[in-house]
């Protein structure tokens, strides 16, 4: 069932072999190729990625951003990386030496792993493993173990507490994220990426599984550790957080790791609810495909720079307040309500057969399923909102009550 | 006997991993480098259960065991500071721990290469089975009314119920 | 295809290992490491069993499922254990809580 990821690689074992290279050894050098290939790619996209990053966040702040190496600055992230390779790299005193080096590694590790399992084109994918949902999974808790290694080695008390907040939030937040795959999960019958993409050919996850992708979004952006949720660096609070004590390339790993975290997540988000390479003519040209999962992801990309831009960042408390008490509930609301919507519809017989791609005939489901999840929505929504009032009411009480007994004394100040 | 393939030398390596990180977690001073050393050995078990054709179970053993239970147990570590570096680290039946350890491994290994208990796992002409069951087929066992759904509610409601004393125990008293 | 008997080697070494963390150790953290390690030696005789024994028959697979989840449990409850001694008793070494010693 393994794919090899580009045609070319596939080719090339034969080729090898025929020119008198010992067939194993073909097929690994191949193999090795390709994976290379697939790990490399994100390490290059990222100088991109950063430079994506700084402009739209200075579009938002009414600056130009960087413009002065290459065209648009487009070469600015060359510079710094320059910059950063030739710096003293500094480990600091009492610091654990070798987890304090394997930290980045592992970190840009977990992210680069997460690209075998995505499904660039109906050809190209790194291995379609059975159970890639899971996978990424796994290997994205990784991440939150690197993160936990370089604040505990850094001998730094913001480092650990940087870290403290990472294992308690990243944690918290896969729950959801695991139970908003679920979804899809369920509606393909299927826990491979691959599969996934094809049962979108007839209609986009994001429709029957609105609540699910609206989940992932939020809980994805808790796990890359973006605004509103980036507490893990909250540098007003901790100077760095857990990579404060990191200098030149390492600190650059855990850097780029980082946008090049965020940019996974959306083009995950993008092949699981918005059907990855799909779209007109995909299967006759792979290319295709890649540029529409591409444009996809980067539609979804922007948007999450200018929210990184623009929403001011919430309290640990709150940002595990929200997930518990909110994201959670909804979320294993939201699968039993799917579950039940889909045997519904089974009954109904209004399902459509598994590997419809026309996309009337997959519209009734998506409908029953769009309405489940709004009712879902509305529900959690007008709850949250009682739920506010009642809290404002309290607090705002109290605040007359703090105010009433310093009256005098803050007056005399 | 062995021919040296790519699934050899993983084997090899695995076994590098899960045993050398065995002896890590028992014989490091520092409690972190001990649960750094367990994550090593338990991701040497998930490589055995790919080589083994059982990927949901090294999956599973990533999620679950690397990141929960370990996480898990560096938090505690980190709760307990100043426990993290005990000038001793061994108990004064460590000897006798030591020997116990030593004949358990004689005892079960040789009744894994010796025909002790039945016929052993050492003949190589015994036919292994191609036909290996799918992670659905674990899916729809774990559910089906005449396999495991019954073991499956109990585990999960032994789940629920060390959620909820995990939380009382570990609770503040105010 | 790697012999069963070199699958189920390792396993009793990383039994025997955990069996001597458990007995030799005085941190309460450590024996508990110690029991996943024991705990992990098990999944992975289960899983080997299956695959050369009975590989498409689920019990081996199902078996090994149900550990993972003993395994969380026990996880979970023993630290907090761990943490509430070490609240009240400012130890986890397992030689201090002797309050039931007669």
């Amino acid at each position: 069932m393994e794919q090899q990821c580009i045609n070319v690689i596939q080719t090339m074992a034969p080729c090898l072999t025929s020119s008198g290279v010992d067939p194993g050894l073909a097929q690994f050098i191949s193999i090795l190729i390709g994976v290379v290939l697939v790990a490399l790619f994100p390490l290059v996209l990222v100088i991109l990625l950063i430079w994506m990053e700084r402009k739209v966040a200075a579009r938002v702040q009414d600056r130009l951003g960087p413009n002065r190496v290459g065209p648009f600055g487009l070469f600015q992230n060359i510079a710094d990386a320059l910059k950063l390779i030739i710096k003293e790299d500094i480990t600091p005193a009492g610091a654990d030496r070798t987890i304090f080096n394997l930290a980045p590694i592992i970190a840009t590790l977990s992210t680069t792993m997460m690209w075998a399992v995505i499904p660039f084109s109906p050809v190209n994918i790194g291995v379609d493993l059975s159970i890639g949902v899971l996978y990424f999974t796994a290997i994205g808790s990784i991440g939150t173990l690197a993160i936990m290694m370089a604040g505990w080695s850094s001998n730094n008390k913001y480092a650990l507490l940087g870290a403290f907040r990472v294992v308690a939030a990243l944690v918290s937040y896969e729950v959801p994220m695991v139970l908003a795959l679920l979804v899809p999960v369920m509606i393909a019958g299927t826990l491979s990426m691959q599969s996934l993409v094809v049962a979108q050919q007839g209609m986009w996850f994001i429709v029957p599984a609105f609540v699910s992708a609206l989940l992932f979004y939020i809980s994805n952006l808790a796990e890359t550790g973006r605004a509103p949720f980036d507490l893990i660096e909250a540098e007003s609070e901790l100077v760095a957080g857990y990579n404060i004590e990191y200098s030149g390339m390492k600190f650059g790993l855990f850097m780029a790791n980082e946008f090049m975290h965020a940019f996974t997540a959306n083009l995950l988000f993008a092949v699981i609810f918005l059907g990855g390479w799909s779209g007109p003519g995909a299967t006759e040209v792979p290319l295709l495909g890649f540029i529409y999962l591409f444009l996809k992801t980067g539609a979804l990309y922007i948007p999450s720079l200018i929210l990184r831009a623009t929403v001011p960042r919430v309290r640990i408390d709150q940002m595990m307040g929200f997930n518990w008490k909110f994201l959670v509930p909804v979320a294993i609301v939201n699968v039993v309500v799917v579950a039940f919507l889909l045997q519904v519809t089974k009954a109904l017989g209004i399902a459509p057969v598994p590997g419809e791609t026309d996309f009337l005939a997959n519209l009734p489901q998506a409908l029953v399923l769009f309405v489940g999840n709004l009712l879902t929505i509305a529900v959690a929504l007008e709850m949250i909102r009682r739920f506010g009032r009642q809290a404002r009411s309290e607090t705002s009480g109290a605040a007359v009550v703090i105010a009433e007994a310093h009256d005098v004394p803050s007056a005399a100040h | 006997m062995l021919e040296l393939n790519a699934q050899t030398i993983a084997f090899f390596i695995f076994a590098l991993f899960a045993l050398g990180g065995a002896l890590g977690v028992v014989t490091s001073r520092n409690l972190i480098h001990g649960a750094l050393y367990l994550i090593v050995s338990l991701f040497g078990g998930a490589g055995f259960f790919v080589l083994l054709s059982a990927p949901f179970m090294a999956v599973v053993q990533v999620l679950v065991y690397i990141g929960a239970i370990a996480i898990l147990i560096i938090f505690a570590v980190m709760l307990t500071r100043g426990m993290t570096q005990m000038s001793e680290i061994l108990n004064r039946q460590w000897w006798m721990s030591a020997i116990v350890g030593v004949l358990l491994f004689v005892m079960l290994g040789l009744g894994v290469i010796l025909p002790v208990w039945g016929e052993n796992g050492i003949n190589p002409n015994r036919p292994v089975s191609d036909n290996v069951a799918t992670t659905e087929d674990l899916g729809v066992a774990l559910v089906d009314g005449n396999q495991y759904v019954l073991p499956f509610q109990v585990a999960s409601l032994l789940l629920t119920g060390a959620m909820i004393g995990a939380i009382v125990l570990a609770r503040d008293t105010e | 295809m790697i012999p069963l008997w070199m699958y189920l080697l390792v396993a009793a070494g990383m039994f025997s290992i955990g069996v001597y963390g458990v007995l030799a150790r005085r941190n309460a953290v450590a024996i508990l490491m110690s029991v996943e390690l024991m705990l992990s030696a098990v999944n992975i005789n289960l899983i080997a069993f299956w695959r050369y024994m009975a590989p498409e028959n689920m019990a081996g697979q199902a078996f090994a499922a149900f550990v993972f989840v003993v395994a969380a449990a026990e996880a979970a409850v023993g630290l907090a254990i761990i943490i509430s001694v070490y609240r009240s008793r400012r130890s986890v070494v397992v030689e201090d809580v002797n309050l039931l010693k007669g």
